[in-house]
This record gives C-alpha cells, structure tokens and sequence, in this order.
C-alpha cells in the first residue's frame, strides 16, 4: 500500500508541476503577445507624431528666417532665397474650393440615385464602378490630365468660358487671360473627378443607414421621392454627409500627382481660374529634388507642415462628424 | 390643387432626371479615363516593355528596371507594414476593444489613411534620407510601409471585429489563453477578409508616386542594390510623361495602363475575396 502510493503521489506533484510549468508559459506568452500588439498599436500613435515632429524640425529654419509672414508673402524666388507660402496656400484652397463645387453636388445625386432609384440589380455594378474609380492611381488622373482633357479645355469650355463671361464686369477677370489648358481650373476639375466616388461612397453608405421606417412613413403620406430624400433622408443623415464631404475635402486638399501635372506650376496669386498657378503638394513635388541650400529646402518642409496642420483639421472633423452619425444609428 | 400636384411630380422628375445624369456623368469619366489609358497604352505593349531597360531619349527600350524596382519596393514595403498593422488590428479588437488607446488609434489611423501621401515622403526624407546622406530604395520602402500600415490596421480591425464571439467563448472554454484564441481561432476565422486588407494596400501603393519622388528617386540603371537610389513605375512615368520626348511619353502611358490594370486586378481579387468571406 505505502511502496504504491509513494510513487503515485510522486506522480502527481510530477504532473502538476509540469502542469504548472505549461501553464504558466502559456501566461507568459499571452502577455507577451498582448504586450507586442499593444506596442504596435502604440507605434501607429507614434508614427502620427514623428511625422509632425520631423516636419516641425526640418521647418525651423524657414520659420526662424521669414517668420509668420511667411504664411503672407507671395514671392517665391530661390535665387535671391526669398520664400513666401501665399500662391501655394491660395491655389490650394482654391483648386479645392473648384473640385468641392462641382464634386458635391454631384456625388449627392448620385448617391441619391443608388439608394432611392436605381434597379436593385444595377446597384452593385454601379457601386463597383465607382469604387474602381477611387482605386486608380492618382498619377494615371495626371497624365490623363495633361496629354487629353487639358488639351480638350483649351478647345472647347476656356474658350466658351472666356466668351461668355468676357464682359461681365466681376467674372471677367475670374476668367481673363488666354486659355492655356492647364492651370487653376484644369486641375480643379481633375480633383472633382477624384474626390466624386469617396463623397458617393459614403454618402450612400449613410444614406442606407436610414432606418426605413421613416422613408416609408413619408412615402405614406403621399411625399414624391424628391420630397423623401430633401426632408427625411438629407436631414437624418447630414452630419454624415458633411462627413464624408470634409474627407473628399481633405483627399482634394493633399493631392499631389494629378494637380502636378496640370496646374503648370507658376507661383503667382491671380484671379484668374485660367491662368496657371500651383498647389502646396505640386511645388513640394516639383522642387524638392532640385532644391538647393538648406533655406529652400525648409521652406517647402514648411510647405508641407502647413499643409499636413490643414487637412489634419479637415480630416480630425470629418472623422468626428462620422462618429458622431456611426454612434447616432448605432 | 391639381396644379400643386403637377408642380411637384415636375419637381421630383427634375430631380430624378438630374440624379440620373449625375451618375452617367461620373461614370462616364471612368469610362473615358479606362478608354484613353487603353487606346494609348496598349499600342505601346510589346515584350521589349518587360525585357529592356529605361532607354535614353530618342532610342527603343522597356521599363525593366522601373518594374523591378516598384515589385522590390511594393514588396518590401509590405513586409514592413503589413506585421505592424495586423499587430495593432489585433490589440484594438481583441484586448483593448472598449479602452481609450483603441478609441485613439483608431481616430489617429483613420486620420493617416487619408493624409496626404507627400507629406509622408517628406517625413521619410527628414528621418533616413538626409541622415543616411543619400537617397535609396529602403527608404522608399518605408515610405510606402507608413502608407500600408494605415490600411492593414483597419481591415484587420474591422475583419475581427466580425468574428462572433461565441466562437471565443467556446475556444477559451477549452482552455486556451487569449493569445492561442486569436492566433488559432480568431485570426483563421477572419483570415480572408485580412488577406483583403493586404491585397488593398498593395493596390494603394503601387500607384503612389509622391512618397517615392524624394526617397526611392529614380534609376536609369539595372540595380537591385537597396541602399542606392532605385527606379519605380510611378516616378518613371511623372518623369518621362512630362518630358518632351514622343518615345518618353509613350513608355509613359504603356507604364500608366500597367500600374491600372494591376491596380485593378487587385482591388477586384481583394472585392471577391471580401464577398466569399461574408457569404460563409
């Protein structure tokens, strides 16, 4: 009875020490996988950080030299080292304001025809398309941009454009000069062709979030598919909708290649949406490479310090707008 | 009253008519672009494109070199990016899915995914290229990996977040620690729709240019040497579109329908995979 059970009891402190030991490896190795995914997590934050470090950094010295008037001094000379962000600023915002006039409206619409009008059968083909659209390469936009619908402008709508509003006191000079092709309003359009399926995607994503119940209470009392979506649909989800503009705005903000290509690079603030100007992100890519001396090269690390300050706002509200609808339809 | 009646049906008719219109309008760009991108390109396509090297103006020659170097860096850039997005995916969903850092990630990497991709090439710039004193394929590989990790976190994330949850329940049931849940269980359930996460971010940056243009640069040459300037598509064909040679700018829309139809290709491939994961 003794010589049996010794040994058994040897056994069991034997099986539950390795017991003990498995255990407790596995422990450590759920902490140390839950410690690692929780750095990588912490990485994304510091990345985020870096970046704006390492723009502020590289941007000091452009800040120390020309200071705020950096921000309003249109001059943009590397030969005599005089930089100002004016015409860079100025045609960003209005290559944006371009691309948000024309690309609103009608990714509204369109998301409108997807959720209220379109045959079931032809909503996901059409959606597929348009996704397609937000996947090609921006660069593909800019040679497009340049080699045929810059010289199809200069053709047909600048020329048009210049007729039509050549004696109007006020537009006149929104549309003087020669039509060159490329410039403020090519690129502008370019952008709106860009920025369109992100406003359509999620405009519609938003749009089908509304619980049918409140279309089909309207429809009840007699309201056509236009009074629908203007008084029901629109108001729910307009929080989200303004979301998903301010991302489009954003998008358009810090596009680089297609703007490139067709703005003509000219660092000069005018009137004119004809007339060749540039963007942050195109003189950034146009000059960088060739920038020589430490103050050029600070000045457009601060170019793109302004920029990345700009649609980090943009961006930080729209993502905000969006939580807000997510939270709001659960 | 019956006029009231007509004013409005005239009105949703205007209305419906417009949305009509806006949507051949915005497909019709696609149309067009697709259109052009094929008429031009594919006279260009022979095998000399895939054979040769980036020629001098004025002479024959391929994108050899540029396609190499945009499949090392793509590559590489994936290997990069691809752990750390999928490590941070997993600690948002599965550990920290209710805590504040999830609820910041989150804000923040959504934020990323639609930063402007130059200002990445200017941070890569300030962070290798100046301290290393020279341009080089790594860096454009981490360039594109900052622009990966954006995408992957959030297709890991959200592909987790589907994985019900009684299949966690019943895993932990046996036994196993949460790590041995999420990496046997968690990350098998949902491995399709993460495989997608990664096929959208290859799609995402093998058409981006701008972080490319001052890390990567560019290389007439054969050159698998990473810590030397390298060629891609995307800056080749910024360069030699924009260039006055006729033979520069053909190679440039030859390099343009490549880029596409492998963007395409891949952004369907991630689609059906997506919609075979969601029918099981």
């Amino acid at each position: 009875m003794v010589d049996i059970a010794l040994p058994a009891e040897n056994a069991a402190t034997l099986a539950s020490s390795t017991r003990v030991r498995a255990l407790a490896r596995l422990r450590l190795g759920d902490i140390g996988f839950r410690v690692l995914t929780r750095t990588a997590a912490i990485a994304v934050l510091i990345i985020l950080g870096a970046v704006i470090l390492s723009l502020i950094q590289g941007s000091l010295p452009a800040l120390q030299a020309f200071g705020l008037n950096f921000l309003i001094e249109e001059r943009w000379n590397p030969v005599t080292e005089r930089f100002g962000a004016l015409a860079p600023i100025y045609g960003t915002l209005v290559t944006s304001v371009i691309a948000m006039l024309i690309a609103m409206p009608v990714g509204l619409l369109i998301a409108m025809f997807l959720t209220e009008l379109c045959p079931m059968w032809l909503r996901r083909p059409i959606g597929i398309a348009i996704e397609l659209l937000a996947g090609i390469p921006s660069i593909i936009y800019g040679i497009w941009g340049l080699f045929i619908f810059a010289p199809f402008l200069q053709q047909t709508l600048q020329p048009f454009l210049i007729t039509v509003f050549g004696n109007i006191p006020i537009l006149s000079s929104l549309f003087a000069g020669p039509p060159y092709g490329i410039g403020v309003l090519t690129a502008g359009l370019i952008l709106a062709i860009m920025v369109l399926p992100f406003i359509t995607s999620i405009s519609r994503d938003v749009f089908d979030a509304v619980p049918p119940v409140l279309k089909e209470a309207a429809y009840g009392i007699g309201c056509t598919t236009w009074e629908v979506f203007r008084h029901v649909v629109l108001p729910y989800t307009r929080v989200g909708v303004i979301g998903g503009i301010m991302l489009g705005l954003g998008r358009a903000l810090g596009e680089t290649m297609a703007v490139t290509f067709v703005i003509g690079n000219a660092h000069r603030v005018s009137a004119s949406i004809l007339a060749p100007g540039t963007t942050i992100s195109a003189t950034i890519a146009n000059e960088f490479t060739e920038a020589v001396g430490d103050l050029y090269t600070s000045s457009l690390i601060a170019l793109g310090l302004i920029l990345f300050v700009i649609t980090f706002i943009v961006l930080a509200a729209a993502r905000f707008m969006l939580l807000q609808i997510e939270r709001r339809i659960g | 009253m019956n006029r009231l009646y007509a004013a409005r049906r005239l009105r949703n008719q205007i209305a419906m008519g417009l949305s009509l219109a806006a949507t051949i309008f915005g497909l019709g760009w696609l149309v067009l672009i697709l259109g052009a991108l094929l008429w031009q390109g594919f006279s260009g396509l022979s095998v000399a494109v895939f054979t040769e090297m980036t020629p001098p103006p004025g002479a024959a020659g391929g994108l050899l070199n540029p396609i190499a170097g945009s499949l090392i860096v793509t590559v590489l850039a994936v290997l990069i990016g691809t752990p750390i997005g999928m490590l941070a995916g997993t600690y948002m969903a599965e550990y920290g899915r209710h805590d504040r850092l999830t609820m910041v990630v989150r804000f923040i990497n959504d934020i990323l995914l639609s930063a402007p991709s130059i200002v990445v090439g200017l941070f890569i710039y300030e962070v290798m290229v100046a301290p290393m004193g020279h341009f080089s394929g790594v860096a454009g590989a981490v360039a594109l990996a900052v622009i990966v990790i954006p995408v992957v976190v959030r297709t890991t994330e959200d592909m987790l977040l589907l994985v019900p949850n009684p299949l966690r329940e019943a895993a932990t049931a046996l036994g196993m620690p949460r790590a041995v849940v999420i990496r046997r269980v968690c990350y098998r359930a949902a491995r399709a729709g993460m495989l997608t996460g990664v096929l959208l971010a290859v799609a995402r940056i093998s058409g981006e240019t701008a972080p490319l243009l001052f890390t990567a640069l560019n290389n007439q040459f054969w050159s698998l040497d990473l810590n030397a300037p390298m060629s891609s598509l995307p800056v080749v064909i910024f360069q030699f579109a924009l260039s006055p040679y006729a033979d520069w700018q053909k190679l440039a829309w030859t390099g343009a329908l490549i880029i596409t139809l492998t963007v395409l290709a891949l952004s369907i491939t991630a689609r059906a995979l997506a919609a075979s994961r969601t029918e099981i």
